[in-house]
């Protein structure tokens, strides 16, 4: 049987990954990626508690809250990606740093 | 069961007796199965591709008032093993400055995704891949690999004229998914699960008679799906040089052929199964070897129906396809969707020939409404086009004189 | 080692491995096929977990629209000078991202069954039907279901009035 606790460094392993992807990298498409990943740990957090702790009592809690964050990235990725290629055509850079006009 | 009545049941259950008899632990025995299925299907499945290509050559070409192949052995048999052998002799290129790891596995992906297809459909009422009760989502999940594979090709290809028929070909193909989902919902809807085993065996009536728009809609769009004509837009040659796989050549564009040819048929199997009754007939469950049978009659109707669909209609322009999905087809398909809840819920199944009248006019309305609503549309469209191609009236000073235009006329 | 154990620890591996690919990779898009690489590792994950729907899902949505998504942004800004690579400073993320890392261990070792869970209470299969009905269900998850059609809403409109081009507005 697969103990709780690997499931959880599964998802911690993750999260921290995408946490560096957003930090470390500078292009913009790739803090989204890297936001992706962060949500893909907290599914895989949330669905294994949910699992081991809550399924037998019949509440679905744990099917329904990931399912709206599929939703949820699904809307942000879509928004996000289009704001990043409306910046890319007026500023022709899609560098975070760069994108800076509000900046001071 | 004997062998004449269930012939691959009975082997199955002769090789795991045979496998158990060595000694062999059940887990792994079961696994073997599994493999060797998997692989029979597999590899049966492309060996079948050999006489659909000939099918669809030969049938094409008598739509095009010719004979088509007929020289390689007695009508033409042969034709396709004499270009699978040329295919595989030909030199694997791959072009300079192409990314070469996604290069290699985009037709990889193309094959993998049609013949995972073939995992979930019920090819009789005992054989059949698995029996995942979410079997219509891993339709589309697998057909979205599809795509994968496509824009992969176009992206690594190297070639402006791939990347753009690369663009081109998800573009449909993703617009094409959203009518081809609605569509299958209505098959789950009337048979309460989204398992094709279960949407097979509550079809004591085909859900043809039940929902003939729903089996319309998914008809168009899985030939959408497909890339074949009218919508082969992602390898029209006049217009993108064969788009994505430009840069293929050998056993790679064979693939890409091959799984062409696979996918058609694939998705004839599907609209059999979900709207034709896949392997119901008459004396099926006594003996399941003429379920598969019959659902193999029902697929060849459909699949011919296809091809003569395919070498018939002239191919459509991107922004007429686009415009046919997403103004007509998804709107269509989400009416008849709700439609058909409305009548699936107002005379419930007990209610036998009742159902099926309403079920019928109320298809026969929608039907008629979009008839209407395209009609009013294009005269509209018409009258605007009349309007501007009128000629402008030329100035007076130019105008030559009704007296002298003898003059001008000689 | 159980079958179970031997599929998430090869689907463990694969998506770290394929998570550590994509953000140390300098082309974008090899990145974006780590990352698919690692959404149906994450898939995997899922049907582990007994919940085969979310599983299917994750596959269709993710990896069938989110991804190919990421990739079409990609091929359309890929003409776009990409000397970034990094932040200088990537020694400190990294050990912020090794801290959070820790944090949440430490969360969950200090959790009196966090060691000790090894099985899950019996619960089988969820039912697409009970699903379905809970989506719809007024004391159920209703609202969300709802809200969240709202905000799909949203996002459309709003992606479709962020990306379209007025005329003369791009250089």
């Amino acid at each position: 049987m697969i103990p709780l606790y690997w499931y959880i460094i599964l998802s911690a392993a993750l999260f921290s990954i995408g946490l560096y992807a957003v930090i470390t990298r500078r292009n913009t498409i790739m803090i989204l990626m890297g936001v992706e990943l962060m949500l893909n740990a907290a599914n895989i957090n949330l669905l294994a508690f949910w699992r081991y702790l809550y399924a037998s009592s019949g509440s679905l809690d744990g099917i329904v809250f990931p399912l709206v964050i599929f939703i949820a990235a699904a809307a942000e990725t879509a928004v996000g990606l289009g704001l990043i290629i409306s910046a890319y055509r007026r500023r022709q850079t899609i560098v975070a740093n760069d994108l800076d006009t509000l900046k001071g | 069961m004997s062998f004449i009545a269930d012939p691959v049941t009975f082997i199955i259950n002769w090789l795991s007796s045979v496998l158990s008899g060595w000694g062999i632990a059940d887990m792994w025995v079961q696994f073997i199965m599994f493999v060797l299925g998997a692989g029979i299907l597999a590899f049966g499945a492309m060996i079948f591709t050999i006489g659909l290509i000939w099918v669809e050559r030969k049938l094409g070409g008598r739509v095009q008032d010719r004979i088509g192949p007929n020289r390689v052995g007695p009508w033409g048999i042969f034709q396709t093993i004499a270009d699978m052998l040329k295919i595989f002799t030909k030199e694997l290129i791959t072009p300079t400055g192409a990314d070469s790891t996604l290069f290699n596995l985009a037709p990889i992906l193309a094959m993998a995704s049609v013949l995972g297809l073939w995992a979930v459909i019920p090819l009789s009422p005992t054989v059949f891949g698995t029996n995942i009760d979410v079997g219509i989502l891993y339709l589309i999940g697998v057909g979205a690999l599809g795509e994968l594979g496509i824009i992969l090709a176009g992206l690594s290809s190297n070639n402006k004229y791939a990347l753009v028929g690369g663009f081109r070909a998800v573009a449909q193909l993703i617009s094409y998914e959203v009518p081809f989902a609605i569509a299958l919902l209505i098959p789950v809807m009337f048979s309460g699960s989204m398992g094709l085993n279960d949407i097979v065996a509550s079809q004591k009536v085909a859900f043809i008679f039940q929902a003939p728009v729903a089996a319309l809609v998914f008809f168009i769009a899985s030939i959408a799906e497909n890339g074949r004509a009218p919508f082969d837009l992602i390898e029209a040659d006049s217009e993108i040089v064969a788009g994505f796989n430009i840069e293929y050549s050998g056993l790679k564009f064979g693939m890409y052929y091959v799984a062409d040819f696979l996918h058609a048929f694939t998705s004839a199997m599907i609209f059999a199964s979900l709207f034709l009754g896949g392997w119901r007939g008459p004396g099926a469950e006594l003996y399941p070897i003429l379920g598969f049978v019959y659902l193999f009659i029902k697929t060849a109707a459909v699949y011919l129906l296809t091809v003569t669909i395919r070498f018939t209609v002239p191919r459509l322009r991107i922004d007429q396809m686009m415009a046919f999905n997403w103004k007509y087809l998804t709107p269509l398909a989400l009416a008849t969707l709700l439609v058909t809840a409305i009548v699936d819920k107002a005379a419930p199944a007990g209610q036998g020939l009742i159902r099926i009248l309403l079920l019928w006019a109320a298809n026969a309305a929608l039907f008629f409404v979009t008839d209407r609503i395209v009609t009013i549309f294009r005269r509209n469209r018409e009258k605007e086009r009349k309007v501007v191609s009128e000629p402008r009236p030329v100035p007076i000073a130019v105008r030559p004189l009704p007296a002298s235009e003898s003059e001008v006329n000689s | 080692m159980t079958g179970m154990q031997v599929i998430f620890l090869i689907s463990a591996v694969v998506i770290l491995f394929s998570g550590t690919m994509m953000v140390s990779t300098r082309k974008l898009i090899q990145a974006a096929l780590w990352l698919i690489l690692t959404l149906f590792g994450v898939a995997v994950i899922f049907a582990l977990l007994e919940t085969s729907f979310l599983a299917i899902v994750q596959v269709v949505v993710y990896i069938g629209a989110i991804a190919i998504l990421i990739v079409f942004a990609i091929m359309l800004t890929h003409l776009a000078v990409d000397d970034t690579y990094q932040n200088r400073k990537w020694i400190v993320t990294a050990v912020i991202a090794m801290i959070a890392l820790a944090g949440i261990l430490l969360a969950i070792f200090t959790w009196p069954q966090g060691a000790t869970l090894t099985a899950p209470l019996p619960g089988g299969q969820q039912d697409i039907r009970a699903i379905g009905l809970a989506l719809l269900d007024p004391e159920g998850y209703l609202i969300p279901f709802e809200i969240s059609s709202l905000l799909l809403l949203a996002a459309l409109v709003g992606s479709i009035y962020i990306g379209l081009e007025r005329k003369g507005e791009t250089k």
